[in-house]
């Protein structure tokens, strides 16, 4: 005979089992990662993908979600540890079952990471990893929202030479597979335009004293200074170059593209006349006004991989919607096939991956910390 | 070669060789008085980072801007309050594990370092940190020299130099002329046996902490104004290369952690500068392991006499 106490414990039990239940018969969301260096001397970048992904997941959520379902973000932090960036992959893909992933930022994160993601059949968009080997690897799920190095590079080459009429350009990198990557892309159109680098050098990351590396620079009497890698060591080395005394022009990719290269240099007159390469800016499209808008209203200025970001988002719901299907390899398959319209404009991609069109332009930091198009 | 360029190189390495110098007094007095590293040390580097950024906030908030009082005034603070995190450590970290196997006090200070680094990181941010520059200006020799044919030396550089040594040799007088420093270097000779003649081990094994941590907060200081940015995870690096330092210089010796730290300054400045920038860590790491199977003693270090 059952005792009243435990009757009543049983229903407790239950009544929670039904509860706990309930969920299921509710359309649940559509899982979707975000991936990149949200914590590390990187996380400004990762700070760029989370609010672009963050205002599209939110702005495709009060449009009705995508296939009736809403959209849900899952953060990964890979801090641009290759390591790190693999665990990420495997928890976004077995335990949260992401359908796709945002992401990673790092080259030297995304192309381990990618491996995982094309095995287990999940799409894997990168708004900002632009090192060539990402895609050429011909993975079926991996596709990028940005340009590649070997046409960066070849931008960054083309301008000091022809705009900057340099004549001994020293190129540096910081020995990370994007850094040494855009470095080697630049190093060899600078070749096949007839001119040989004065210096090729690696420094290394998480330093700030590169005043043996610039005392160098002098000696080799460098007119130019090429720089594959990010800010943190970008703003160092222009700042020890001015106090040394150099003149000669800074030259980067879209790794100092970010205001935070202003505080890594420790001032405004350090970054002065800095030049970098970057896609146009997406802010100065006319698809992405009212979006551009939404982020200053919310106070955040959406510079950057931030529109990337909100874009690639709009490619997966677009895959989603247009397939009625979850599965990696199908909505992979239409995005090769197809163009969407995203907050940057009309974007297609080749059987590669890689965006049909690309748009590297040059910019130049001014005294004030703020950076424009060199036209 | 150029005459500028290697002079240039002496002092690039001169500048870079005191910071590690100063960082590596901490780790020298801890192993010299309790035969262990403190893997927390970097972080306390680190730490005094920020309170440095803190603190010239403060005063540029209050309105001081005359650049000597500022730069007392912060060093003073800094010093203050990145000596109260070496105390807490010890307290936390080591104190409580005096009397346990070897390895714990070990292991506590490496999980000390990571929760440092980690509050630093939730509290203030991953992103990185900068503070505007303080101290203009350049000696130039020749002072009237065109084009790049010179070797110079900023005011904040030189600055880095003269007070390490000055700091250096204070400490100094400090343990060889005081009776702190002489406690101190009673316990470092025989633990046990200074106890017994009335000497408070347990104060000055926290007093080494806390000299250390100072030294720290002065290297911390200086680089974060030479510099100019810093983020949570500068401590890592530069801990590792001034404990290499401290083993280059004899663990244990004061005037050792500075020789160590100048050299392998120099070392990497010139390797850099005309060898390869590429393989400078690799460098400077095939010095210490050079030094630990041919002269594990250091420059300055007494080979270890096996206690019976």
């Amino acid at each position: 005979m059952l005792k009243p106490g435990r009757l009543f414990s049983l229903l407790a039990v239950g009544l929670l089992a039904l509860w706990v239940g309930q969920p299921l018969w509710a359309a649940e969301p559509i899982k979707i990662g975000v991936a990149g260096p949200f914590s590390g001397s990187d996380a400004s970048f990762g700070e760029q993908l989370w609010r672009g992904a963050e205002q599209a997941a939110a702005d495709l959520n009060a449009a009705g979600g995508v296939l009736g379902r809403t959209i849900q973000l899952v953060k990964g932090d890979d801090a641009c540890e290759p390591k790190q960036a693999a665990a990420v992959a495997s928890r976004l893909v077995d335990l949260e079952k992401t359908v796709a992933v945002i992401g990673h930022f790092c080259s030297s994160s995304t192309i381990p990471a990618s491996e995982i993601y094309a095995d287990a059949g999940v799409l894997m968009i990168t708004p900002g990893s632009t090192n060539p080997t990402v895609t050429e690897r011909k993975l079926p799920t991996i596709f990028r929202m940005c340009g590649r190095d070997d046409q960066q590079g070849v931008v960054g080459a083309d301008f000091v030479v022809k705009r900057l009429n340099a004549r001994r350009v020293a190129v540096l990198h910081d020995k990370t597979t994007y850094g040494q990557g855009l470095a080697d892309a630049m190093k060899g159109r600078l070749h096949s335009l007839g001119q040989t680098e004065v210096m090729y050098e690696g420094l290394t990351r998480g330093e700030k004293d590169f005043n043996a590396l610039v005392t160098k620079l002098k000696g080799a009497q460098a007119d130019a200074v090429y720089f594959g890698g990010y800010h943190s060591e970008a703003g160092p080395l222009v700042r020890q170059m001015r106090e040394q005394g150099m003149t000669a022009p800074l030259i980067s990719g879209d790794g100092i593209f970010s205001e935070v290269l202003v505080v890594s240099a420790g001032g405004p007159s350090f970054v002065n006349g800095v030049y970098m390469t970057f896609g146009a800016d997406p802010r100065h499209l006319p698809a992405g006004r009212e979006v551009v808008k939404t982020f200053r209203a919310n106070g955040y200025e959406p510079e950057g991989y931030t529109l990337y970001s909100y874009a690639t988002l709009q490619a997966v719901a677009a895959a989603l919607q247009a397939t009625q299907s979850l599965e990696g390899d199908k909505l992979a398959q239409w995005l090769h096939g197809h163009s969407v319209e995203t907050v940057m404009g009309s974007k297609s991609w080749d059987a590669k991956g890689d965006l049909q069109v690309s748009d590297y332009v040059m910019y130049q930091w001014d005294d004030k910390g703020k950076y424009k198009e060199v036209d | 070669m150029d005459i500028y360029i290697i002079g240039q190189q002496w002092v690039n390495g001169l500048v870079l060789g005191s910071t590690y110098g100063l960082i590596a007094v901490g780790y020298t007095m801890v192993y010299g008085i309790m035969g262990m590293i403190n893997f927390a040390h970097g972080e306390i580097y680190m730490i005094s980072a920020y309170l440095t950024a803190i603190f010239l906030a403060l005063f540029s908030l209050l309105g001081i801007h005359s650049v000597p009082v500022v730069l007392l005034g912060v060093l003073l603070l800094t010093v203050l309050f990145t000596a109260l995190y070496g105390w807490s450590v010890e307290r936390i970290a080591y104190r409580p594990l005096r009397q346990s196997t070897r390895l714990a006090p070990l292991i506590s200070a490496i999980g000390i370092s990571l929760i440092l680094q980690n509050y630093i990181r939730i509290s203030q941010g991953a992103r990185n940190q900068g503070v505007p520059p303080l101290l203009d200006g350049v000696f130039r020799l020749p002072a009237d020299s065109l084009d790049h044919r010179f070797v110079q030396i900023t005011y904040m550089q030189s600055l880095i130099v003269v007070t390490a040594f000055i700091s250096m040799a204070l400490l100094t007088w400090i343990i060889q002329h005081t009776a702190l420093g002489r406690a101190c270097r009673a316990t470092q000779q025989d633990r046990v046996m200074a106890n017994l003649l009335g000497v408070n081990t347990d104060r000055i094994i926290s007093v080494v902490f806390v000299l250390g941590a100072a030294m720290a907060a002065v290297a911390g200081l200086l680089v974060t104004l030479n510099y100019g940015s810093f983020d949570f995870y500068v401590g890592f690096l530069m801990g590792i290369k001034a404990f290499t330092a401290a083993v280059l210089g004899g663990i244990g010796s004061l005037p050792g952690a500075m020789l160590g730290g100048i050299v392998l300054g120099l070392a990497e400045s010139f390797f850099a500068g005309f060898v390869n920038s590429d393989y400078k860590d690799v460098f400077a790491f095939s010095i210490l392991i050079l030094f630990l199977i041919f002269r594990p003693s250091g420059f300055l270090g007494v080979p270890e006499v096996e206690k019976v």
